[in-house]
């Protein structure tokens, strides 16, 4: 199980102890992660599950694809380490993934 | 003082108003009335990649039971809501049981259209709402299986796509002269058929269906030109409606939905209602509109929540909907009533364009097909109520943000 943090909008870390198989949107929803809406399900269709990646993380990531661009793009303050969290599938290689997030969410 | 709120209705709406009410810190009693025996589950997948298998149940609810327990929301799982006195301000549920409450929130739903012609009443034939529903097509179909779908909307679509996927003979029967033709522009409906046809799928317009026959259970769909699509398997996607007999019968009144104004309150002021089943005014079109959406269900729901708690916010969101067809996703933003001109940004050919609908220089709706770059802009720009500059938009290569008239 990798265990993921969460830092919420309020600035509290929020520890999980997530399974492998599942969307780190997933994870987050799941556990009530505040700031994470994911209306959508996963389908990049809302943009309300963004997540910025700690940089030593981003890189290990597989890449964003084009949907994902574009939805990030129009997403509430993009930066380089944007991120859908509902297109990072959950590996044991993820254990110890930190992730921020934002203060909003959503088409801005 | 406000000690006791029940919620009627565990899905996308209920299971929202719940969260918020605990996120904005109602400490009384909070109860969720959930007529289906799981825990409140996400909708959308249903009819894609839960049909299909790649999504199992235990992914479908919105939250773990711990998290229920944790915040207090005593659930009150398959159980259904069967009267409401609003003077007592009581509701009975089928159990027996007797629910006093200081405030109400209805969020009931919708309900499957039904089919009423001759045959409608055989085995073998299924609606798409529900984890039960979909429990039975996927046990009623194999690769191979000849499925008839009565329906070429967001249901019948994305469902036809997924039994395709899964090996089966599929044949899509629509009423009108093309699919989704109440939501999207003709070139996106001529779009999705063509991708349709593509993978197999005969989608037949102009067939009003006029009967079902078999012995004990569905073989064929009889429309009214004669023709005769045999089927091991029927689903039925032919819209649905708001639920309201709870509220219509309690004396509150509904037409095409329960009527609420912009905070979410029926006639009655200890009772409001949110998602699918109301009926309420949007500030931003002018006019009522009722809405089936899961980001209606959830935006109304938290406003209905900060109502419940006596803080007045309105709710004037841009809707937005989508569906995933085969590797397609159709993306809308705003509502596409009353336009004077549509713009085409790009070209269907290239599989990424998107169709915008101008009221005068107003962007007021956009239809996204693989483009989530002009939707997501669309979203920002139509609450805005951003003016556009026609040449500019019409320049596909230009970010649609950018196309915004300049100020006179």
């Amino acid at each position: 199980m990798p265990r993921i943090t969460f830092i919420e909008p309020g600035g509290l870390r929020r520890v999980i102890d997530a399974p492998i198989g599942i969307s780190l949107m997933e994870a987050a929803v799941q556990n009530g992660v505040q700031g994470i809406i994911a209306l959508c399900g996963g389908a990049c269709a809302c943009g309300t599950c963004h997540v910025y990646v700690d940089a030593a993380w981003f890189v290990r990531l597989e890449p964003r694809e084009e949907m994902e661009e574009g939805t990030l793009e129009c997403a509430w303050q993009p930066r380089d380490n944007s991120r859908l969290s509902c297109q990072i599938q959950l590996t044991a290689d993820l254990d110890g993934l930190e992730v921020t997030v934002p203060q909003r969410q959503g088409a801005m | 003082m406000i000690s006791t709120i029940v919620v009627v209705g565990g899905g996308q709406a209920g299971a929202q108003a719940v969260d918020t009410l605990r996120r904005e810190g109602f400490a009384g009693r909070l109860l969720l009335i959930c007529d289906e025996p799981a825990l409140p589950y996400q909708r959308p997948p249903l009819s894609k990649k839960y049909l299909s298998g790649e999504l199992t149940a235990e992914r479908l609810p919105f939250r773990h039971r711990a998290f229920y327990d944790e915040h207090r929301i005593e659930l009150k799982l398959g159980s259904r809501a069967v009267a409401l006195d609003p003077r007592a301000h009581r509701v009975d549920l089928d159990n027996g049981e007797a629910l006093t409450y200081d405030r109400l929130l209805l969020c009931l739903g919708a309900t499957a259209r039904r089919l009423t012609c001759a045959g409608a009443d055989l085995a073998g034939l299924h609606y798409l709402r529900t984890v039960a529903d979909v429990t039975l097509i996927r046990a009623a179909i194999k690769p191979g299986s000849r499925v008839a779908i009565i329906g070429g909307g967001y249901i019948g679509l994305e469902t036809a796509a997924t039994c395709r996927h899964m090996g089966c003979e599929v044949t899509v029967l629509e009423l009108a002269d093309r699919v989704m033709n109440r939501v999207v522009a003709p070139c996106v409906s001529e779009f999705f058929e063509k991708e349709h046809r593509a993978q197999g799928i005969h989608i037949l317009c102009n067939m009003q269906v006029t009967r079902i026959e078999g012995a004990g259970r569905v073989e064929r769909v009889i429309c009214a030109d004669g023709s005769e699509t045999a089927a091991d398997a029927l689903i039925v996607g032919v819209g649905a409606m708001a639920t309201t007999a709870l509220a219509s019968d309690a004396g509150l009144a509904c037409d095409n939905g329960i009527l609420v104004d912009e905070y979410c309150r029926t006639q009655d002021e200890a009772i409001f209602a949110a998602g699918d089943c109301t009926n309420h005014p949007s500030p931003r079109f002018g006019r009522r509109v009722r809405i089936e959406s899961v980001d209606n269900a959830f935006e109304q729901a938290k406003t209905a929540a900060l109502n419940l708690l006596d803080r007045k916010v309105a709710h004037d969101r841009v809707p937005w909907f989508w569906s995933d067809q085969f590797d397609s996703k159709l993306l809308i933003a705003g509502l596409s009533q009353d336009y004077d001109r549509q713009v085409l940004r790009g070209e269907p050919a290239s599989r990424s364009f998107s169709v915008c609908y101008l009221k005068g220089e107003e962007l007021i709706a956009v239809e996204a097909i693989n483009h989530s770059k002009d939707y997501m802009a669309a979203r920002k720009l139509i609450a805005d109520r951003a003016r556009m500059n026609l040449a500019k938009m019409a320049n596909p290569n230009l970010a649609l943000k950018e196309a915004v008239a300049e100020p006179a």
